[in-house]
This record gives structure tokens, C-alpha cells and sequence, in this order.
């Protein structure tokens, strides 16, 4: 799987408004409706659901970055997307640091194995400091596309 | 007791929740091993990953029925091996649905 499969460019943010968890998720999701993939009456609901996966334990994994995530029926299949914080957001991470890159991911209740492969190839990505790096000074949507890309290609 | 600081324990366990090496059981292995001071090491299909760290296990996308082999070098080797083998034998206490099995944890 590569991250082209289920990052929707559309719905790539670089300039998150959103200084706290809840309005962060809130922000993702929507940019996903925007985008067509989640329907506007569950966004709601897929807001809840992440939100309610937070509180069993942060997604933050460390390094400014977080990967909240739901199973959900409102998708046919695992759909995601990127977004970054320029001040960074309170995210309760694992190691306390502020978030300031997040990967959302959204999955079809049945498909357990897609969800792994998608946070597969998201950690493979992310333990590469210069894709990281690079990825964090994106300003526009296009050079994130671009990264995620190359970050592609790299492991073909 | 007396330890032995160059202890080696090994131990192959099979993931058997339904969900898979998602996030939440990644984040607690990591933790338990990190009660230990043994280096704790994952071998999967010619991969070999550090144990402490959550970012290595996601990247193994080890669904259910994955075979795992776990390995603990260091003066508490034998009892790392022995918790984290517990914690893939007990499916991370977690359900079919991915939810807490023990909400007190």
C-alpha cells in the first residue's frame, strides 16, 4: 500500500486553524466532507468516533506527529489525509510534545488488515527524519503531494 | 536471586485478536517492555525491529495469525519475555471490536 492509495489531496491541509484535540479532528473531518469522501450527515459521528478512540489513548506517537483514526461505515474504503499545524496543537502525546503533523485515517468497519498496512506505511515513512523534515516546511498543497510522492517511489 | 546480565530469553507467539498490531496494542507492548531493562527485539519475516519503540512495531502491519518471534537480551530477560508473551497470548485484553477488555486498566 502506498500513501497515494488513501491520502486525499483534496482534503490536505498546511495551515490548520484549529488550536486544540477536539477542533483539530473537527477541521480533518471536514476537509474530508469538503472533499466528497465523508458523508455530510455522519461527519458528526466520525468526529465523535475519533474523538472517542482519543480517549482510550492518545495517537500521538511522538516526534510531532499523530495519527487519529476510526472505523466507520460512512466509507466503502480506507480513506485519510494530512494536515499541519504551524503552532502545533496540545495533542496529550505519548512523549508530551505538541503535534504538529497528523495523518487521519478512516476505515471500513471489516477491513482490519488495510488499516494496518495504511499505519505501516505511514510508521515506515515517518521513521525517515528527512521525509519528516521535509514534509513539516510544506507550505502549500502541492509540496506536500510532492513528498508524499517521492516518499512513494522511494520504496516501490 | 542472582541475575545473569547477558540473559537471552526467546519465545514465538502468534497475534490472535481480531484487530491485529493496530495502535492501542502497539502502545502497550511498547510500555510493558519498557518496564524492563532488557533490549527487546522482534523478528518477523526477515524483519527485525525494536520492541520499545511504537513506530517499529506499527511498521510491522502484523494482522491476526502473524507468527512473531520475541527476543529479551539483559539481566531481566527471562521475565520481559514471559509479561510480553502474556500480553499477545491475552489478545492486548482487548474484544473482537477493538474495546478495552478490563476498563479499569
Amino acid at each position: 500500500m502506498k500513501l497515494s492509495d488513501f491520502v486525499v489531496r483534496e482534503a490536505i491541509l498546511v495551515d490548520l486553524k484549529a488550536t486544540g484535540k477536539e477542533e483539530t479532528i473537527r477541521e480533518i473531518v471536514k476537509s474530508l466532507r469538503d472533499a466528497g469522501q465523508v458523508a455530510e450527515a455522519d461527519t458528526e459521528g466520525v468526529i465523535r468516533a475519533i474523538l472517542g478512540r482519543e480517549e482510550l489513548g492518545s495517537t500521538g506517537i511522538g516526534q510531532g506527529v499523530a495519527v487519529p483514526h476510526t472505523r466507520h461505515p460512512t466509507v466503502q474504503k480506507l480513506v485519510g489525509t494530512v494536515a499541519l499545524s504551524r503552532h502545533g496543537v496540545d495533542f496529550a502525546a505519548l512523549d508530551g510534545d505538541p503535534v504538529d503533523i497528523f495523518f487521519l485515517l478512516i476505515s471500513p468497519p471489516n477491513q482490519p488488515g488495510d488499516h494496518l498496512r495504511a499505519l505501516e506505511n505511514i510508521s515506515r515513512h515517518l521513521k525517515d527524519e528527512r521525509f519528516v523534515s521535509f514534509l513539516r516546511q510544506a507550505k502549500t498543497r502541492e509540496t506536500v503531494i510532492e513528498q508524499l510522492e517521492e516518499a512513494d517511489q522511494g520504496f516501490a | 536471586m542472582i541475575q545473569d546480565p547477558n540473559q537471552v530469553a526467546r519465545r514465538r507467539v502468534e497475534i490472535t485478536n481480531a484487530l491485529g498490531l493496530h495502535l492501542r496494542p502497539a502502545d502497550k507492548f511498547v510500555r510493558l517492555a519498557h518496564r524492563f531493562q532488557s533490549e527487546i527485539r522482534v523478528y518477523h519475516e526477515g524483519q527485525e525491529i525494536n520492541g520499545k519503540s511504537i513506530l517499529d512495531l506499527t511498521t510491522l502491519a502484523a494482522e491476526c495469525g502473524t507468527r512473531l518471534d520475541l527476543e529479551a537480551r539483559g539481566p531481566d530477560a527471562e521475565a520481559a519475555i514471559e509479561a510480553l508473551a502474556e500480553l499477545v497470548v491475552a489478545r492486548f485484553h482487548e474484544t473482537e471490536e477493538g474495546h478495552d477488555q478490563d476498563p479499569a486498566r
